[in-house]
């Protein structure tokens, strides 16, 4: 019956037939942009990787661990969401507190990658198989960076009470741009253990 | 979960009420930082205007030296200073940034932020009945991120060294090396640095009319009864948000590439004799992202000139548009399929045959969907009661150039016809018809149709149609020898041609195309006048001046912030009941219930009237549907 109700409320306003928040929606469609962009990156490692004259080396280890950075801070992304939902405001500024911990701990891994990369002699310039590396991870980290002021953003308006059960829409957008970028990297990382 | 979200929109829908009371700002607000579409329309109307302007100016000084490249060229010295040499010629250098910018500007700045960024702003949320965009401020941050990327391309043609010069597709190595060239210099780095600002502004805008088609339609307006102009114009942000972020990861790397020493697209290079550390790039990677973006650009530019001409010619004929799913089918096809030909650019590149062959047949299936929508327009015009107002000679200017200008694409589609033709004059005869001409009359008859909506003044009819039929006639007089010169040989992008004796016997034609292209350019003095003058002295506009269906057309005559005064009129019926037998006037808009119309109503549209009343009835009947 409740499910009732709220289906015909939908129909007695029809004024918005999807009736989605423009700026979720508008979240959507940026992803959808930077999807497009790591597309093209990818799909150009591999046209590039099949005309030869590709060096190839090892992926650094310490990538694995900060691939499990990023994948534990979406879980504690995931269960901020989830105390907000519960109105327990303490756990929310906990969770988003090791959230933006672990994507500046991510970050300052990737960047300590790229020295381990120097160390092993494969630099930003010359072969484009090294080059493309840091281009991904550094478009990436550049969008981490974005998501941290976010998760900033959000933080601040959970100490402003501007987060709880009745206003959710901030932390709902936040946590699905975290999310994304989250599984962007997987892919990105899946992508260059299977291509590099 | 349903009905919080209904609650989010409804407070926004709210704000947007409140501010059409109190929108008196002071000249800044209303006119510069506007967050108003309207304004922000003719904000992009206007810019776009101006670089037509420049683009135009730039193609009649390359083809003054294409005509005639035995003139003194002395007396351009004033305006373009040293770019002339001293024996009074144009520099040859000058000659290719000429070209480049010539593209560049027409392309991006004319035909995609100044049609699709004129009247997606203009007629999206006039024609769903809208108050604003999703996001207002978005709105205008689009266009002050285009401002500045306009900005920074008009500076780099003052620069010493000259704009870039590598051609608008900008292949690398050419553009990645500054030795290459002086356009390849800062010239190069300006116009990538505008690039990336443009790509963020067709972005920000793309989203923008995207959710609001999506999310702002008003009540009973579905995806079925949205005008034509409007799939066209959604589809092409659609298509844009796709395409415009692969540009940029191109730009990307090849701004590494120029700036930072990598090689993605460098390899093997000498230059006097001395080798470049650059090893291992592939200049053909390049072509493949650039294409990726360049292709569905193509329609980015095109389709809104079709949906506009869908508009004025169902509005200009009394009738119906003939296959209305048929022309969205069409719509959505092209979309698809503009992702899926970029390798028919580069048939010569070196590419794989086989690859070649596989993106000839799906170039070449692009036609059909091309000839429906053809097919469709020819018969709408087909026994209509035809009202030749400007808005409808243009339209029907661009059917005649989307015909002409696409039968020659079935040739340039056929890799084995592509070798002959390739980066000949024909290819340039092709898209200045198909794509350049096609759009902007279709650029034209939006702002004769739509200029009475957005200024409260009909623009005037005689002027138009001296207009029209100058730049009807020098258009065709500008491209057609173009196609006989292109299949002789001669190539694109060439500075003279007087040192070939093959050529000779061309250049008559050659000076006939500089010749009508002088003329056409003059002939918009007259609709630059006419838009100007129409906008301050032009006879008053009435409300529907052109008795037309859609809901833009339900405002007032010049409406405010937030489009309607009251409430925002609801949608009963598709917008091409024009002629519809039994009824009193040949035009029945959208917004009059079939409950008012017994007299033409068909079978099934009477049973619709009982579902016209109160929300409650609508209500059962969803119920029954469950």
């Amino acid at each position: 019956m409740n499910i009732m109700t709220s289906d015909l409320k939908l129909v007695e306003e029809p004024k918005k037939p999807l009736a989605m928040d423009p700026k979720k929606f508008a979240l959507w469609l940026f992803i959808i942009t930077v999807v497009m962009v790591f597309a093209a990156l990818t799909s150009a490692y591999i046209v590039r990787q099949a005309e030869g004259n590709w060096m190839v080396f090892e992926l650094p280890v310490e990538m694995w661990l900060t691939t499990a950075t990023i994948f534990l801070s979406s879980i504690t992304m995931h269960w901020a969401y989830l105390e907000a939902k519960k109105d327990n405001l303490e756990r929310v500024k906990l969770a988003l507190g090791i959230t933006t911990l672990l994507g500046i701990l991510f970050l300052v891994g990737q960047f300590y990658i790229w020295g381990v990369l120097v160390e092993r002699q494969v630099y930003f310039v010359g072969n484009p198989s090294g080059s493309f590396l840091y281009v991904i991870s550094g478009l990436h980290g550049l969008h981490i960076v974005s998501g941290v002021i976010f998760l900033i953003i959000v933080l601040i308006s959970t100490f402003k009470y501007k987060v709880h059960s009745k206003k959710l829409s901030q932390i709902q957008m936040c946590a699905t741009y975290w999310h994304f970028l989250d599984v962007l990297w997987i892919y990105l990382f899946v992508f260059l253990l299977l291509n590099h | 979960m349903a009905t919080a979200d209904i609650h989010i929109t409804e407070e926004t829908h709210h704000d947007g009420h409140e501010h059409d009371h109190d929108h008196h700002g002071n000249f800044w607000t209303t006119y510069v930082f506007s967050t108003d579409h309207k304004m922000i329309a003719k904000q992009f109307l206007i810019s776009g205007i101006f670089w037509a302007l420049i683009g135009g100016i730039l193609s009649v000084i390359f083809r003054l030296q294409l005509g005639f490249p035995e003139a003194q060229l002395d007396w351009l010295k004033p305006v373009l200073g040293e770019w002339i040499t001293p024996e009074g010629k144009l520099d040859p250098e000058f000659y290719l940034a000429l070209v480049t910018m010539h593209g560049t500007i027409m392309v991006f700045f004319v035909l995609t932020a100044g049609l699709s960024g004129t009247f997606a702003n203009f007629l999206i949320p006039l024609q769903i009945g809208a108050r604003d965009m999703a996001s207002g401020f978005m709105n205008m941050l689009s266009y002050w991120f285009f401002f500045v990327s306009s900005v920074i391309m008009f500076t780099s043609l003052f620069i010493e060294t000259g704009p870039a010069s590598g051609g608008w597709v900008i292949y690398p190595p050419l553009s990645a090396l500054p030795q290459a060239m002086n356009g390849s210099g800062l010239g190069m780095t300006l116009w990538l640095v505008a690039m990336a600002l443009f790509i963020v502004s067709s972005l920000l805008g793309g989203i923008n009319y995207i959710a609001t088609v999506i999310n702002l339609r008003t009540k009973g307006m579905s995806f079925s009864k949205l005008p034509l102009s409007i799939w066209a114009l959604f589809l092409t942000a659609v298509i844009g948000l796709l395409s415009f972020p692969v540009l940029f990861a191109a730009a990307l790397l090849l701004i590494f590439d120029r700036s930072f020493g990598t090689s993605f697209y460098l390899s093997d290079i000498y230059i006097n004799g001395e080798a470049l550390p650059n090893q291992g790039g592939s200049p053909v990677l390049f072509q493949h992202l650039f294409w990726f973006l360049g292709h569905p650009e193509v329609y980015i530019v095109l389709l809104p000139a079709l949906g506009i001409t869908s508009e004025v010619i169902a509005t200009n004929s009394r009738k119906p548009i003939f296959g209305y799913k048929a022309m969205v089918g069409s719509i959505l096809f092209i979309a698809i399929l503009s992702f899926v030909v970029w390798a028919h650019h580069m048939f010569v590149s070196g590419m794989n045959p086989f690859l070649g062959s596989v993106f000839m047949l799906l170039t070449l299936i692009i036609a059909v969907p091309s000839a429906v929508k053809v097919f469709n327009y020819l018969t709408t015009l087909w026994r209509g009661n035809l009202r030749f107002t400007p808005a409808m000679l243009f339209s029907i200017g661009l059917v005649s150039f989307f015909i002409s200008g696409g039968l020659t694409g079935i040739f340039l589609g056929n890799s084995a016809i592509d070798i002959q033709l390739h980066d000949t004059y024909f290819v340039v005869a092709h898209f200045h018809l198909v794509m350049g001409s096609a759009s902007f009359f279709g650029m034209l008859a939006g702002i004769y149709h739509w200029f009475p909506k957005m200024f409260g003044r009909m623009m005037d009819a005689k002027l138009g149609y001296i207009h029209f039929w100058l730049t009807f006639v020098g258009v065709y007089m500008v491209f057609f020898p173009m196609h006989y010169i292109g299949i002789a040989g001669y190539p694109r992008r060439y500075y003279s041609f007087t040192n070939y004796d093959v050529f000779n016997s061309f250049s008559d034609l050659n000076m006939l195309v500089s010749i009508a292209a002088i003329v056409t350019l003059a002939a918009q003095f007259i609709f630059l006048f006419n838009f100007f003058y129409s906008m301050f002295r032009g006879r008053r506009a009435s409300a529907n001046p052109w008795q037309s269906n859609t809901l833009e057309w339900t405002t007032p005559i010049e409406p405010g912030h937030g489009n309607w005064p009251g409430e925002i009129p609801t949608v009963y019926r598709w917008p091409y009941d024009y002629s519809k037998p039994g009824a009193k006037e040949d035009f029945i808009p959208q917004h009059i219930p079939f409950s008012m119309t017994p007299e033409s109503n068909l079978p099934h549209e009477n049973d619709l009237i009982k579902l016209e009343g109160d929300n409650d009835v609508e209500v059962v009947k969803v119920d029954e549907k469950k």
